[in-house]
């Protein structure tokens, strides 16, 4: 069994640590850059309906972690599956669901993908292979295991990709998991987002073991340390993961070193840190504007850049449109869906 | 004075056994501990140890005797100085022999008490409208119902599996799963760590892709550190999909009390889970509807919850020699007819519906006896046309009184046949104290016939 290791430090780090990751070709690029913006400009607009009353209950945006989403689903092939938590809308938008279901669904509509009875958190969609959406924290570690032994039990080639933040790494079943999971060689990919807060309470006030990747150690299982903010090197990072499960060698952690820009919900206070902190890592380590300041050094226009964002814009605009004016669902909704 | 062997229990709800082997012969000399021979129950074999020193004086129950009675002296050992003659004298204060079993010992919450042989009572006053006229009976406890439905449940389709505690190898902490892993292999019969929390959430994940698992507890008393994957992650999420997203999965085991486990192994979860829109909940009594529903449960695309009970697994009944027994989910049945009162429980709480039944009959009552089978969905209307003609109803459970599901089916009465009542519905429940270990307070805080048989007659004011 391979020995925990480390590959590139951590977002507020030193970069320069493991070295840099292989290129992307400019339609990779150009890819992350599209599929990354859509995420943002898709929360950026779900905040505003936020402030307006449209959206109503919890909304977690996903606004700085699109590069984790978006390079590890770079990095799988078609089946594989997909689940989280609560802070969903990235991980749906990065799997290919439309962004009229989505956005209709945290208005609560009859168009939105759970015909408005989830809404933010609890959204599914089986043709794209997205397993929700789960709004109990650390849930979603043990319902990913066990897609993954799902896959197993098929005899099939598909890897279970289970996201979970920094504060569900402490959760009970998370452990439990691992354990089966190990034991099993079930194949699934534990990728903890590490985004630096647990709602209000920092890691380093949460967390006996801050290096998540060295959380499987206990039961075997490899981790590895990522810098989350670099989609090139999530996507490397992914790549080897669901290589080792695809190979029948069992689970696989990736720590991603990550930042949320906006507060944990939207009525977060943000006193747990400062204005400057947030400055800083959007200053320095933005994972959009690394890929546009490398798209641009290449020589690609910003005229074509600007297509890009456009294109985004619209289908952002047209979803927030949908996602208005779509009618509520049916009085009779209310009863259906309990039991099929 | 020669000292008495007696038959021993491997558990408190054993009282017999069969005595399959002597391995020490009259006249050999005995150290303690030494093996002087094997008793075995339907579900394990276990060796008897000697506890004191001596000569084998004289087998008083031969092997190959079955049914031998906990208690019942087997042997007796003469110490020193003593002889055969001896034996005539009175024998010393009985002292119960230590059994130890032969199979890999219990986990320690995984004591696996043998069942009672005693046959359940079975008032079959009415026929089962589930089964067709004329057809052939197999006699079987209800642990045999229930491995057999698993069996026939996996032959028919390989997404179904079960996963659980000492499901495969040790062959269930109860013997339910007695040779599934022989049958259908370690893929499909797996034994899993003592994680319930984490190997429930597994199924369900599992079953979200469309596989069919069963789900073992060891008892559902374990089952509360896996509650929040049963009701958040099994029961909602078809409702927060739009549908778009079930799980057809099975939770079963023991619920309810034992014998002299005391308070955290006792608990009765019929009302916890019945609370819940998106499950089903099946409680069966007798053997047929163990096989019958366990089947329809398998297939439901839905989570059920498949309450047992520890003391009724050893229990026997007929049940119909088809070739695809399934009863299904959602009707109670009428067990009993009458016309003075209607008496309505399910799983072990109709041992004593049915008692009192036998007993009211003596004193010219007759009590209709329903046993709901299903707890979710509740089979109303079966309850209410029994009551329409009764105008007296008494609920019986294992369980509290407080939101339980007497307090449930109180309402319902009070709501669908208000104008039908002649008296007030009455309850008999557990006691509201948590399941205490003395043998005498534990028969206090469980339901008693004697109380079912007075709450009748209270509705009937005799």
């Amino acid at each position: 069994m391979a020995a925990p290791k480390k590959a590139a430090a951590g977002a507020a780090q030193d970069k320069t640590n493991g070295g840099s990751p292989p290129e992307f070709t400019r339609e990779q690029e150009l890819k992350a850059l599209r599929d990354m913006l859509l995420i943002r400009r898709f929360e950026e607009k779900a905040g505003q309906l936020y402030g307006m009353g449209a959206i109503g209950g919890f909304c977690h945006l996903y606004i700085g972690q699109e590069a984790v989403v978006v390079g590890m689903q770079m990095a799988l092939k078609q089946g594989d599956q997909v689940i989280t938590g609560y802070r969903d809308h990235g991980h749906m938008l990065a799997t290919g669901m439309d962004a009229n279901g989505v956005m209709a669904e945290l208005t609560g509509r009859r168009g939105g993908y759970s015909k408005g009875k989830g809404g933010s958190m609890h959204m599914f969609s089986k043709e794209k292979h997205f397993y929700g959406g789960h709004g109990i924290v650390g849930a979603q570690v043990s319902l990913g295991t066990g897609l993954a032994f799902a896959n197993h039990y098929r005899g099939n080639d598909n890897v279970s990709v289970t996201y979970f933040g920094d504060g569900a790494a402490n959760q009970g079943q998370v452990y439990e998991s691992f354990n089966m999971a190990e034991l099993w060689k079930l194949p699934v990919i534990y990728v903890i987002e590490n985004n630096r807060y647990a709602m209000g309470t920092s890691v380093s006030r949460a967390s006996a073991q801050q290096d998540f990747s060295k959380r499987g150690a206990s039961f075997n299982i490899p981790g590895m340390q990522v810098d989350g903010m670099d989609v090139r090197a999530v996507k490397a990072a992914g790549e080897e993961a669901a290589a080792w499960c695809r190979a029948g060698k069992g689970p696989y952690i990736l720590e991603m070193q990550t930042y949320r820009y906006r507060g944990h919900s939207m009525s977060d206070p943000a006193k747990y840190r400062t204005r400057e902190e947030v400055e800083k890592v959007r200053h320095d380590q933005d994972p959009i504007e690394q890929v546009r300041n490398r798209l641009l050094a290449a020589k690609v226009s910003e005229q074509d850049l600007k297509a890009i964002d456009a294109e985004v814009r619209d289908i952002v605009n047209a979803s927030a449109d949908f996602a208005q004016h779509d009618p509520e669902p049916d009085a009779a909704e209310l009863w259906t869906d309990v039991y099929r | 004075m020669p000292i008495q062997v007696l038959m021993p229990a491997l558990s408190p709800t054993m009282e017999k056994g069969n005595l399959a082997k002597w391995l020490k012969k009259e006249g050999e000399t005995i150290k303690s501990g030494d093996v002087i021979a094997e008793i075995e129950t339907d579900k394990a074999t276990m060796e008897v140890e000697a506890t004191d020193e001596g000569t084998l004086g004289k087998i008083l129950i031969p092997e190959g005797t079955a049914d031998v009675a906990v208690n019942t002296p087997i042997a007796t050992i003469l110490a020193d100085g003593e002889s055969a003659a001896d034996l005539a004298k009175a024998p010393a204060p009985a002292k119960q022999e230590k059994a130890a079993e032969s199979a890999p010992p219990a986990a320690a919450k995984g004591e696996a008490p043998a069942p009672k042989a005693a046959p359940a009572p079975q008032a079959v006053a009415e026929p089962d409208p589930e089964v067709p006229a004329g057809t052939e009976m197999v006699t079987q406890t209800i642990r045999e119902a229930l491995r057999d439905a698993m069996a026939e449940e996996m032959r028919r389709d390989a997404d179904v599996f079960v996963m659980g505690e000492e499901v495969a190898e040790y062959q269930g902490a109860y013997k339910v799963t007695q040779g599934l892993l022989q049958e259908f292999g370690a893929k499909r019969v797996i034994d899993t760590p003592i994680t319930e929390h984490g190997f429930a959430g597994i199924g369900v994940g599992a079953a979200m892709t469309g596989l069919k698992p069963i789900v073992e507890f060891m008892t559902f008393n374990f089952a509360m550190q896996a509650i929040d994957q049963i009701i958040n992650s099994a029961a909602k999420t078809l409702y927060m999909s739009g549908g778009q997203m079930g799980c057809s999965i099975v939770f079963r085991g023991p619920n309810g009390a034992a014998a002299r486990v005391a308070a955290q192994h006792s608990q009765d979860y019929s009302a916890w889970y019945s609370h819940i829109p998106g499950l089903k909940v099946v409680a069966p009594y007798s053997a047929a509807d163990a096989k019958g529903l366990l089947k329809a449960a398998i297939r439901d695309p839905n989570p059920v919850i498949f309450l047992e009970n520890e003391v009724l697994y050893g229990h026997s009944g007929e049940v119909p020699k088809l070739d695809d027994f399934v009863i299904p989910i959602g009707k109670a049945r009428i067990v009993r007819s009458g016309s003075h009162v209607t008496i309505i429980s399910w799983s072990n709480g109709m041992t004593y519906a049915l008692k009192a039944a036998d007993e009211l009959a003596k004193d010219g009552i007759e009590a209709e006896v329903i046993d709901l089978r299903t707890l979710r969905p509740l089979d109303t209307e079966t309850i209410i046309n029994s009551v329409k003609k009764t105008g007296r109803a008494v609920t019986v459970e294992e369980g509290w009184a407080q939101s339980g599901v007497g307090a449930e089916i109180a309402a319902r009465i009070m709501e669908n046949a208000f104008d039908y009542l002649d008296a007030p519905v009455a309850r008999v429940s557990g006691k509201d104290v948590p399941m205490p270990y003395a043998a005498n307070l534990e028969k206090l805080a469980l339901p008693a016939a004697a109380e079912v048989v007075e709450a009748a007659k209270a509705v009937c004011y005799r």
